[in-house]
């Protein structure tokens, strides 16, 4: 059975998000991204594999070679995970804002 | 639209580090802090108990709309020092998280406006990741909800 992948647990390895700077820069092949690390092909093939399992990258066969894309949508995902912790803080304060405002001084 | 509340939450530290800049004289963000009938009303909570003094306590409680209790929690009190700080701990009642630190620091910018620094500590890294992702949590479960009430109805 393959576990479901979690995005943010395929964000929490350096060497994933060293690949994702590097592909979102410009789509690349396999072996051009491994060039990149001095980690073993086969490892950098296992994060591919994580990457594209939780669509943060998105492969496309192109001939011979499988070029990966960054899919900017799954990050912008992970970047609004924090926005219901920040939402809920601001939302708070105005509050706190608005009511003091009336507080007869 | 322009967030006035900032959240820090750096990579692999135990810390939320939360700042935010209030039009408001210091005296009256710091009163906001420490009259439990204005606590209650932007919190949004009751409160049970607020002793604002070293070695003080404090305990919210929020009910739903048929009165079941849904949320309670306490915490000790530190330091309380008028228009300046208060140092805190901050505990969720049944529920599997650990007590957290807190210290808020409140500070003039000009004659009416003030800022607020809270800084939160959390037990381990994991934990804090899990609390910040909460809100995130909950907002799903509450669509679920709202879907399963709308669903409920039809029937």
């Amino acid at each position: 059975m393959n576990l479901r992948r979690d995005v943010f647990q395929a964000i929490a390895d350096p060497t994933r998000r060293a690949i994702l700077l590097l592909v979102a820069s410009h789509s690349m092949t396999a072996g051009a991204i491994a060039s990149h690390f001095e980690t073993a092909r086969p490892t950098v093939s296992k994060h591919l594999q994580i990457l594209t399992e939780c669509e943060l990258l998105e492969p496309e066969q192109n001939g011979r070679e499988i070029y990966y894309h960054f899919n900017p949508k799954k990050i912008k995902e992970i970047a609004d995970f924090i926005e219901p912790f920040l939402k809920l803080w601001d939302d708070r304060f105005n509050k706190l804002e608005a009511i003091m405002k009336k507080y007869p001084r | 639209m322009e967030r006035k509340t900032k959240v820090i939450a750096g990579e692999g530290s135990q810390e939320i580090w939360i700042t935010r800049e209030f039009d408001l004289p210091l005296n009256l963000l710091f009163k906001a802090y420490a009259e439990p009938g204005i606590v209650e009303q932007w919190m949004g909570t009751k409160v049970l108990k607020l002793e604002n003094r070293r070695h003080g306590g404090y305990q919210f409680e929020t009910s739903d709309a048929q009165g079941n209790v849904v949320f309670r929690a306490n915490g000790t009190i530190h330091e309380f020092d008028p228009d300046r700080k208060i140092t805190r701990t901050f505990e969720m009642e049944n529920t599997p998280f650990p007590v957290q630190l807190e210290f808020l620091e409140f500070e003039k910018i000009t004659e009416e406006t003030s800022r607020l620094n809270m800084q939160i500590v959390y037990k381990s890294v994991a934990l804090r990741d899990q609390m910040l992702r909460l809100p995130f949590a909950q907002g799903i479960n509450m669509a679920h909800n709202r879907l399963q009430e709308v669903v409920n109805k039809l029937k």
